[in-house]
């Protein structure tokens, strides 16, 4: 169980998060929200990449508030960047290979490496020796990206944004892959996300908005609330531009 | 040969026993053991320290192995290895030197390794430096590589120091013919007060000729390295060099391209980067569950494999 308590993250004078305060018990949880409304932060304070202005952060009844990157992936923690970072040198191989775990032998960890792989759309013949530097394209990336995180299998798995960079039909098999990483492990997946497909599967969604939750709840709710948060704004864009259509036809 | 010597030649050659094929292992200024096959062949020099390597035209998938390890503390020598290769050959070429000085005073072994290469032959050369001890006496290596590649000849090039050498100016020169390519991929790990300087220039004379250079580095704590690339385009050619460098701690490390072109048809490319390791990169693999420092290593051990 992930508990957030009062926290709240400034950067150049500006309030990113305030007074977050959250008690994540489900399997399957996702970020919502419009750009810039902290739901990042949010999780990179999770996983330690950025420390919280104040407010505490337990896991399982730990304060892991102090604690390290290191430390908290060695507790349980995973995270899959948005952007995800490349490498010279290193192979596809090396990383999944530390994903599958210290403690499996070398043919096991190459073995459920090469599964993953598969899982996210990825053959892994053509993949495992390939270098993680600019020869990959940016899909290819954010696929190996989200595999590394998956095939480490910990309590809690955290994805920024795994759809930005990934097309339609790639996209079917990642639903599949956090649905079978929701099977096979006991443990919670934070997701953020704008899909609506996303959305429907999860359990409970965090709706953030201007740094502060604006909904924590079932899907079913949080939608309604988005619909009438987000909705109306898309339709005057589209009145705005019909309207400006409109007014082309007259001149015209 | 005691285990300071074997150990040496493990690192320089990968060897724990006597290779297949040809080989000449020379050990404290001698010639500790030597195997010639009936396409190739190794000839002490008589005007001066080294060997002539002559492989016959037509010599396909065959090795020559040869290693040169120091361990008595203040030798210095000064060894000429020449290789003849003929026509249409196909062959692999295993150098390297190794020293392990625990006295007090400088070991040092300069080699100039000069290479004939025939028409349509491939070459392979791997060469390894590595340095050890404890003893106050510096461990130092300068290796001047001269290569001719005629026409439609190929030579691809692995070179590597990773650390344990004080001081070394490794130069690496190659004249291209009509269709040659030469492929060089150099990798250099410094640390505590060692120098390095690496010139690695190529000459492209005949039209079709290719270069590819890729020069990696790793300057740590108060280490200094230097790289030179040159590529001269003389004739309708294509050369690429990349040179790519991490610097750690205090460590400084100076990149200089320069490209010549002679000919209106000579595309050359040079790319040049010198940066730290990127936060991301630490980043990203501390939420796999590395230390810092384990981090560090992998990234660092990727860069130069």
């Amino acid at each position: 169980m992930l508990k957030l308590e009062n926290i709240s993250f400034e950067a150049d004078g500006r309030e990113i998060l305030k007074q977050i305060n959250l008690t994540v018990d489900d399997r399957f949880v996702a970020i919502t929200g419009p750009n810039g409304s902290g739901k990042s932060t949010l999780l990179k304070i999770i996983m330690g990449l950025i420390a919280p202005t104040s407010g505490r952060i337990w896991l399982d009844g730990e304060d892991i508030t102090e604690m390290s990157v290191t430390d908290r992936a060695n507790r349980g923690i995973s995270f899959a960047f948005q952007q995800p970072v490349r490498f010279k040198g290193l192979r596809v191989r090396d990383l999944l290979e530390l994903a599958g775990g210290k403690d499996k032998k070398g043919g096991e960890r190459f073995a459920h490496a090469c599964e993953v792989l598969s899982e996210v759309g990825l053959c892994a013949k053509d993949y495992i020796d390939r270098e993680l530097d600019d020869t990959l394209s940016g899909g290819e990336m954010k696929r190996i990206e989200i595999a590394m995180a998956a095939a480490r299998g910990t309590k809690m798995t955290l994805f920024d944004e795994p759809e930005a960079g990934i097309d339609l039909w790639s996209f079917q098999s990642l639903i599949q892959v956090f649905e079978k990483l929701y099977q096979e492990t006991s443990g919670t997946i934070m997701i953020i996300s704008h899909q609506e497909r996303i959305l429907n599967i999860a359990d409970k969604i965090i709706y953030l908005k201007d740094g502060e939750v604006l909904e924590y709840g079932e899907g079913v709710r949080v939608m309604e609330h988005l619909d009438s948060d987000i909705r109306p704004a898309a339709c005057s864009v589209l009145l705005n531009t019909q309207q400006a259509a409109a007014s082309c036809a007259e001149k015209r | 040969m005691d285990a300071i010597q074997k150990n040496l030649l493990k690192e320089v050659a990968e060897l724990d026993a006597l290779p297949v094929g040809a080989y000449n292992i020379r050990s404290n200024g001698q010639s500790a053991a030597r195997n010639t096959t009936a396409s190739i062949d190794i000839v002490t020099k008589t005007d001066k320290q080294g060997i002539d390597i002559i492989i016959k035209p037509g010599t396909k998938n065959q090795s020559v192995h040869i290693p040169v390890i120091i361990s008595q503390s203040g030798l210095k020598e000064l060894v000429y290895n020449d290789f003849f290769i003929g026509e249409d050959c196909d062959v692999t070429i295993i150098a390297g030197c190794g020293i392990s000085n625990c006295g007090g005073e400088d070991s040092r072994h300069d080699g100039v390794h000069s290479f004939y290469v025939g028409r349509r032959s491939r070459v392979k050369y791997v060469e390894k430096h590595y340095g050890e001890g404890t003893g106050r006496g510096k461990r130092l290596m300068n290796p001047t590589t001269v290569i001719e590649l005629s026409e439609d000849s190929t030579m691809e090039l692995e070179t590597s120091q990773i650390g344990g050498i004080d001081d070394t100016l490794r130069a690496t020169s190659a004249k291209l013919a009509a269709g040659a390519s030469i492929i060089i991929h150099d990798k250099i790990l410094t640390e505590g007060d060692q120098r390095a300087r690496a010139e690695l220039s190529v000459e492209m004379n005949g039209d079709g000729s290719t270069c590819d250079m890729i020069s990696r580095g790793v300057a740590k704590e108060s280490s200094f390295q230097e790289v030179v690339i040159k590529i001269d385009g003389n004739a309708a050619c294509s050369g690429h060099a990349a040179c790519d460098s991490i610097i750690m701690d205090k460590g400084v490390i100076v990149a200089t391209p320069q490209l010549k072109a002679t000919n209106v048809d000579a595309s050359l490319i040079h790319e040049a980067a010198i940066g730290k390791i990127a936060g991301e990169q630490l980043m990203k693999l501390m939420t796999m569950g590395l230390s810092e420092k384990e981090a560090e290593e992998m990234i660092i051990r990727g860069f130069l494999q």
